[in-house]
């Protein structure tokens, strides 16, 4: 079809705008993406003002302990006598901020050894792969927790790098797997005849070609980093004077939430990371179904409605 | 044959890496926790006991890095772990046994029950894809699955032990109840394993239905299953015995991962059951600054794990019969 028109020296976008803007539709042409969107952009808010929503200090003990919900406190207040729903908004930025720089700074590292494994080959690929299948085995939540209990610190720099640390070797695995396929495709070839260093054919070549499976790496390494890390300062083991919705649960847990008839206190925070966590699986589904179009959902009679086909 | 040397080979490897782990976090980590722990363990313990901590931690010792890291690669592989603070004068071996049934039999049990359960609701869903079915339960299971373990105990106790009184709230058994195999004890134990059980099922179930179905759909559009459908086999047969054996292999390779998963889900479940297993074992060797224990308890959590891939390893032989093939 092309051959009808005279080739034209289109102005080539960066692939970065090509990617998003890509990222953009499918999010929109896909249902699953576009309610995982909407909690994201739900999430974000609550992370970005929070003094808006819900003015004045959370932790503040301004209230009647144990109450349930009222006009003054939509979901109640905590034993302490603290406002149930502005500690749940101003929550949300502590497990975004985890989820975001744990989920990115491990997508960086599955990339570095995921890619090095996959074009290098050999004996560096033999011992890589091998690194990354021990740490694919060993159970993270128990390293998870000796790393932090000997840390001790429990801010959130080492909450970071404990996630990324046990959480990078699974999507390592798939990287590599996917530039192993790539690596005997002509434009490879074509590249290497070019005599282009490895260097810009790895950041030029390979890497824009795996922008769907980073993207999805990057989702998956963040519902890994939300829950690890919900699980962490639950169990006392984060900052436990931190506004999140893990040490809430922390709180709850502590001063029995549940038998002291102050459900909402637990119920609340855990929908909460739901949310977050839900809006990342979400997109992460929607994107399995997108990049790969033998999963995308039967669609019938919506073909006439596009127009004709080409 | 190969195959499964191989597997021995990954097995071995990886208790080393996790023994490494063990032996050079303690020494690694700024301000030197170990030292600090028996500093205030320094009253409580005879000299001997003190001076095997010491050694097992590299604390206050002469002996080199390497001269110590073999003496602990022996220790463990003997079976010694030294004394548990939290549990003194117990030793670290004989907490671990009270505890470790206790989480084999509820996280082993779960874990086939959400396998099985999650295989065939994936199959079925790829089977009827865009029916009833496939809209409803695997979008349900997967959503489950964003959810922290923990919080779905937590409703479950606020739902089913403290709303209606159906199920007790926590701890493995009755207390004060003798530990004895007679039936009403073994109906006591089922009963205090519901919650933690039903748990860990409906979180973990979500992932298997989610690689099974896509796996399903794959496999429905190869050759083989059309010229099965050609051939007039029986629909059950398809699915069961063309599609889902050849669906299932993917899923068992991925077992180890998902297993160290579902074991990481269920050291928060015990907790939040306050369930006698190794996992809320391992949080009170926390609290307590119990490092032998909590070390060790890692140890075993990780042997458990690799000993239950070694056996998908053997179903994976029986099922494939690719990895048999000598060359």
């Amino acid at each position: 079809m092309s051959a009808v028109l005279p080739e034209r020296p289109a102005k080539r976008r960066p692939a970065i705008v090509r990617g998003l803007s890509t990222l953009g539709q499918a999010i929109l042409s896909n249902r699953k993406a576009t309610v995982g969107a909407v909690l994201l952009i739900i999430c974000i808010v609550m992370a970005a003002v929070p003094n808006l929503i819900a003015p004045g200090d959370p932790n503040a003990e301004n209230f009647m302990p144990g109450q349930g919900p009222s006009a003054d406190n939509w979901l109640g207040t905590t034993s302490y006598g603290q406002d149930i729903f502005a500690q749940f908004v101003w929550g949300a930025r502590d497990s975004l901020i985890i989820a975001v720089v744990a989920g990115l700074l491990s997508t960086v590292l599955s990339a570095i050894i995921g890619v090095a494994a996959g074009y290098l080959g050999g004996m560096a690929d033999g011992l890589l792969s091998m690194m990354t299948d021990v740490f694919l085995v060993i159970p993270a939540f128990p390293l998870v927790i000796v790393l932090a209990a000997y840390s001790k610190s429990g801010g959130n720099g080492m909450i970071i790098a404990v996630l990324v640390l046990t959480g990078w070797s699974y999507g390592a695995r798939q990287l590599r797997a996917q530039v192993l396929s790539l690596r005997h495709r002509e434009f490879l070839t074509a590249a290497r005849l070019r005599g282009e260093r490895s260097w810009r054919i790895i950041t030029h070549e390979i890497l824009p070609n795996m922008i769907s499976l980073l993207v999805a790496n990057f989702l998956g390494a963040s519902v890994y980093a939300i829950l690890t890390a919900a699980g962490l300062q639950f169990i006392g083991l984060g900052n436990i004077n931190a506004n999140s919705w893990g040490t809430m649960l922390y709180w709850a847990q502590n001063n029995e939430a549940l038998q002291a008839g102050i459900p909402l206190w637990a119920i609340v925070p855990g929908l909460g990371i739901a949310t977050l966590g839900g809006a990342f699986a979400l997109l992460n589904y929607a994107f399995d179904e997108i990049s790969n179009p033998v999963l995308k959902p039967a669609r019938r009679k919506k073909r006439s409605k596009r127009g004709a086909p080409s | 044959m190969r195959y499964i040397l191989r597997r021995l080979g990954f097995f071995i490897v990886t208790l080393w890496a996790a023994m490494t782990v063990n032996f050079f976090l303690p020494r690694l980590m700024p301000g030197d926790p170990a030292m600090a722990m028996i500093a205030r363990f320094h009253g409580r313990l005879s000299g001997q006991s003190l001076h095997a901590m010491e050694a097992a931690f590299g604390v206050n010792t002469n002996q080199s890095l390497i001269a110590q890291y073999f003496a602990y690669l022996g220790d463990s592989l003997t079976g010694q772990f030294g004394r548990s603070l939290t549990f003194f004068p117990d030793t670290v071996s004989h907490v671990v046994f009270m505890a470790l049934p206790w989480t084999l039999g509820l996280v082993g049990v779960t874990t086939v029950i959400a396998f099985i359960l999650g295989t065939l609701i994936g199959m079925i869903g790829a089977w009827t894809r865009g029916g009833w079915f496939d809209s409803v339960l695997p979008p349900l299971f997967i959503i489950l699955s964003a959810f922290p373990y923990f919080w779905i105990g937590l409703v479950a106790i606020l739902i089913f032990s403290i709303s209606l009184g159906w199920l007790p709230t926590g701890f493995g058994y009755t207390n004060g109840e003798a530990v004895t195999f007679t039936l009403p004890f073994i109906w006591d134990v089922v009963r205090h394993a519901f919650l933690p059980a039903g748990t860990i099922v409906i979180t973990s179930i979500g992932g298997w239905i989610l690689t099974m179905r896509n796996n399903m759909i794959m496999v429905l559009n190869e050759d083989y299953v059309r010229m099965a459908r050609a051939k007039g086999l029986s629909a059950s047969r398809i699915m069961f015995d063309y599609a889902g054996r050849n669906a299932i292999l993917p899923n068992l390779s991925g077992f180890g991962m998902s297993l160290g998963f579902v074991v990481s889900g269920a050291i928060l479940v015990e907790y939040v059951f306050s369930y006698p297993g190794v996992g809320y074992m391992m949080l009170q060797a926390v609290l307590n600054e119990d490092f032998p224990l909590m070390q060790t308890l890692f140890l075993f959590i990780t042997l458990a794990v690799l000993i239950a891939i070694l056996v998908v390893d053997g179903v994976t032989v029986l099922l494939d019969p690719r990895t048999r093939r000598s060359s």
